[in-house]
This record gives C-alpha cells, structure tokens and sequence, in this order.
C-alpha cells in the first residue's frame, strides 16, 4: 500500500515535469508550467518521506530547513545580472548531492556492489564529481574571483586525457573486480580534479557553452542516481535535465559556430589564437554624445544590440529609459540577441525582461539581421565578437563562419564601449573602423544616461 | 539489481531522452536562462535519494553524507524554483508593461 503510494506520488511528479517544461515553449505558460513542476516536486517529497527505511526524521527536517532558507535567500536576493553564477553554483550544489549519495551507497554495501550498480554508481560519482568542481571553478570565474582568461600549460590535453583514462581505467577496475574502497575513493578525487582541469582552459566568453553542459552533466549525474536506487523519477528528471543542456550546448557551439572539441579543448582567446588577427586600416571615429542624440531623436528605427557588458555595467534600465523616451517621440525601437551574448544561454532577454522590455521587443538573430538594412541607428551596447563582420567577410577570422548580427548593414551604428581594448577573444572588430561607425566611450550605464537627458532636449 | 530491473530502467531513460528532445526543442530562445534553471531546479529530484540516505541510519558516515546531500539538493530545488519564477514574472506582454 505504501509502497503504491509512494510509486504514484513519483508517477505523478514526473508527469507534473514534462508538463512543466512543455509550458516553457512560451513565457505566459510558463508561469503554470513551473507552478505544476513545483507541486510535483512536493509530490515526490511528501511521498518519500513515507519510504519504509527512514527510521529517524530528525536530519532530514534538519537539512530540508537548512536548505530551504540557503535556497530562499538565494533565490529571493540575487541580482538578475548575477545570474549565470547563481546557475553555476546551483549545479554544484545539485551534482555534489548526487556524488555524496553515491558514495553513501557504495559505503552502505562496504565497497561489494553488484557490477550493474556499479556500472551507475560509478557514473554517477564521476559526473557528480566533476561537475561539483568545475561548476565552483566556472563560478569563481564569473563572480570575477578567478581571472576569466584561459588558463593553459604546455601539455595540458594529454595530461587532462591521461587523468581522465586513469580515473575510467579505475572505474572499470570496479566493476570488474568490486570491493576495493580505496579504489573507489581515488576515483571519486580524480574525478573532483578533472572537474577543476576541465573548465579551467576555457575562456569567459565560451561561458554559455560551459554553463550549458554542467547542467548537462549535474543532470545525468542524477539520472544515474536514479539507476543507482532503481527510482523512475529520478531517472526521468535527471534525463530532461541532461538533455535540456546538451540541447543548449549543441545551440550555443552552433551559435558560435564552433565545434564541442574546440570549445573543450581549444583554449579560445589565450594568446595563441588572438596572433591571427591582421592590423586594421584607418581609425577609430569617436562621436560626441549631443550628435548621438539628435540621430537617434530623429531615427525611425533604431535597434540595441546588448552584450556582456550590458550586465556589467548593469545598464539594463538606463537603456529601458532611453527607449522609453524614444519611443514617445515616435521612434520603433527593437532589441537584437544574439544566442551567446552573455555568459549564459538566454542572459540578455533575462536582464532587458528585469528592466520591463516586453518580450515582443526581443528578436531572436534571424529575425532581426533582415531588418537592419533599414534601421536608420544600431545601438551596440558592450557587445563584440557577435557584431564582428570579420566572421562574415574574413575566412581566415578564428571565428569565421559564426553568425553574427549585422550591424553594420544599417544606416548608423554607435558603439556604446567602456575603453579601446579589445573584447573578451582578444580580436580586432573592423566594425569599430567602418565610416557608418561612431564610437562612444565610457561606462555604459553613465553614457546612456546621459543620452536620454540629451535626447529629451533634442 | 535484476535484469528485468535494469531494462525497464533503460527503456524509461531512453523515453525521457526522447521525450526531452521534443520538449526542449520547442523552448525560445527567449526563455533559455529560466529553462536551465528550471531544469537544475527539477533535477534537484536527487534529494529524494538523499532523504532516504539521511534518513535510514545505515550508519554514521551515510548519516552525515545523506544530512549534506539533503541541504544541497533542497538549496538546489528551493534556490532553482524561487528564482525561475521570479525572473517568469519579469517576462511581460506589452499591454502589461505600458500599464505600470
């Protein structure tokens, strides 16, 4: 009887999820969708806490209430721009609960695990393993505590490779012969320092990928759980989540243009790569902001096109502003994303959605690219690779191929930028020398500030 | 575990791949950041193995490792939910918008 309810709150739970991310195809049902998900989540709990093992409540209350609270505060104080470390951290958090009960369970049975269970627990101690120390590396990297620049040594893919073949060589090991605690302890450490190995040559701009397949991985590490304890629910959630990040992965490396291989391996941005940009002809032309204003006072259209350094300099509601006067002048006013702009799938609709842009004024690469040819001004705020033409017109470009937004095909386009350097791949943009481009320098929140002051005078 | 046990597991893990692959597909662009953290929240789903780890007294060692995992994985969930919802409400038609 027990065991039936228990069963069905997990069938029930299961189903609340997919429902709940079918209602992620569009925002107004998402809203449901996530509240059906939340309640299965209950579901599963509640039918748990029935399970006919637990003799004792007092440190799960312990730890649901702990966790709720970090959880709250998390979830109630964290700025929208703060977002991709937040989803890094939770990954962590996520994938080391399911290596910690792998362990358990090998601990429980001291060290003799039957081969098939073995086969999954190893699994999921590894993939918890690794996605626990990079998703904190990938977040010290984000939250700026670490330096966002690939960190590279001579030798470093066969080394990683030859830490990774040891780790599985064990694994194997395992399964064959079970019994060996230590064993499965030095497994379960190399697996936390390939976690760190492997994010570590990967640069800040390549973060979306990243970001991506930690969630992958923090996802199958708990459907591998679900083999573990031969629990259906865990199976299923732990399987939408894998998929669901390495759908998103597939996405950003298109996005980008670039193979899985040489996001993982490549070390994009790190010296090597940033040689193979030629030197530019002619000069940067830096505009005054009052010549700014009145172009943009009299456009008909004008299109912002965010970046990375949107979220830094948080200008989310100051460019909310510009377009709100904008717009009262009579201007259409629309935003391009592009899919990797940020440091995580989908950053910028997320902060411009925080500043009260509605979603029908976000377009998506293709729709918009069409559209510049008649924008009258391009607003590229802190963005750079992904407004680089050298991706269209330069095959010899590291990041030939990759689609871009095609500021430069309007009218006029401005480029809102902090100073001179170059961006996060350390590549020359032609777009900053092109006559049709004026430069603006300075924090991006201040200068468009200062922008709407001008055009409310214009 | 049994064969048995083993294939209908496969079959539910290759289902739910499918099934994810539909589902995922379908999701905009737009909505990519709180797909992810809609999908880190739902596979917080391993603090189910937690509870039971925490709760069952096996013994010391599984005790304190179920007690961690159970304050991870409820961090994840609560964390991963609150936080999905929060940046759902900030998504608005325009009607709604000019309105504030």
């Amino acid at each position: 009887m027990q065991t039936y309810f228990i069963e069905l709150s997990y069938l029930l739970a299961s189903i609340l999820f997919i429902l709940g991310l079918k209602g992620m195809s569009h925002p107004e049902s998402a809203k449901r969708g996530m509240h059906l998900a939340e309640f299965g989540m209950l579901m599963a709990i509640i039918g748990t806490l029935m399970h006919h093992e637990i003799v004792t409540y007092t440190w799960i209350l312990a730890g649901l209430a702990v966790g709720s609270v970090v959880g709250l505060a998390m979830g109630l104080w964290v700025p929208m721009t703060a977002m991709p470390q937040r989803t890094a951290l939770s990954h962590a958090f996520g994938a080391f609960a399911a290596a910690l009960v792998g362990i358990s369970e090998f601990y429980k049975h001291g060290g003799h695990v039957e081969p098939l269970i073995m086969g999954a627990l190893g699994f999921e101690v590894m993939l918890g393993a690794l996605t626990t120390t990079g998703s904190l590396l990938a977040f010290a990297k984000l939250q700026g505590l670490v330096r966002g620049t690939p960190m590279t040594y001579k030798g470093q893919n066969v080394f990683n490779m030859a830490l990774l073949a040891v780790t599985v060589g064990i694994f194997v090991y395992l399964i064959v012969v079970p019994g060996s605690m230590p064993l499965f302890f030095t497994m379960a450490g190399l697996a936390f320092v390939f976690g760190l190995l492997l994010v570590m040559p990967i640069g800040s701009a390549d973060m979306p990928v990243v970001m991506s397949l930690l969630n992958s991985y923090a996802g199958l590490a708990s459907a591998a759980t679900g083999f573990v304890l031969s629990n259906k629910v865990l199976i299923i959630a732990g399987t939408l989540d894998g998929f669901s990040g390495f759908i998103l992965s597939i996405l950003m490396c298109r996005a980008m243009n670039r193979s899985m291989t040489n996001v993982l391996f490549g070390a994009f941005g790190s010296a090597a790569t940033a040689a193979a940009g030629g030197e530019q002809e002619g000069s940067m032309r830096e505009v005054g902001l009052d010549d700014i204003a009145t172009q943009l006072a009299y456009a008909n259209k004008v299109v912002f096109v965010p970046g990375y350094g949107l979220a830094t300099a948080q200008a989310q509601h100051a460019v909310r502003e510009l377009a709100d006067v904008l717009e009262k002048r009579g201007v259409t006013v629309k935003y391009g994303i592009h899919p990797v702009a940020g440091r995580m799938p989908g950053h910028m609709n997320v902060l411009l959605a925080e500043a009260n842009v509605p979603y029908s004024a976000l377009y998506e690469l293709e729709q918009i690219n069409p559209e510049f040819p008649s924008t009258d001004v391009a607003v590229v705020i802190g963005a750079n690779d992904v407004v680089n033409p050298d991706a269209r017109d330069n095959p010899t470009s590291p990041i030939a191929g990759m689609p871009i937004l095609e500021v430069d095909r309007s009218k006029s386009v401005v480029v809102l930028k902090r100073g001179q350097g170059k961006g996060f791949s350390g590549l020359e943009n032609p777009l900053f020398f092109k006559p049709v481009t004026g430069m603006l320098y300075g924090d991006a929140k201040d200068t468009l500030t200062r922008l709407v002051q001008a055009v409310q005078h214009a | 575990m049994s064969h048995e046990t083993l294939i209908s597991a496969l079959y539910v893990f290759a289902l739910a791949a499918f099934l994810g692959y539909q589902v995922i597909s379908r999701v905009p662009p737009l909505l990519h950041t709180p797909l992810m953290s809609a999908t880190n929240a739902i596979s917080g789903i391993s603090l189910v193995g937690s509870i039971v780890t925490a709760g069952a007294q096996y013994n010391t060692i599984s005790t304190i490792l179920g007690f961690i995992a159970v304050v991870c994985s409820t961090t994840n969930v609560v964390g991963g939910f609150v936080i999905t919802d929060r940046m759902l409400k900030m998504f608005k038609r325009k009607e709604l918008v000019k309105k504030e």
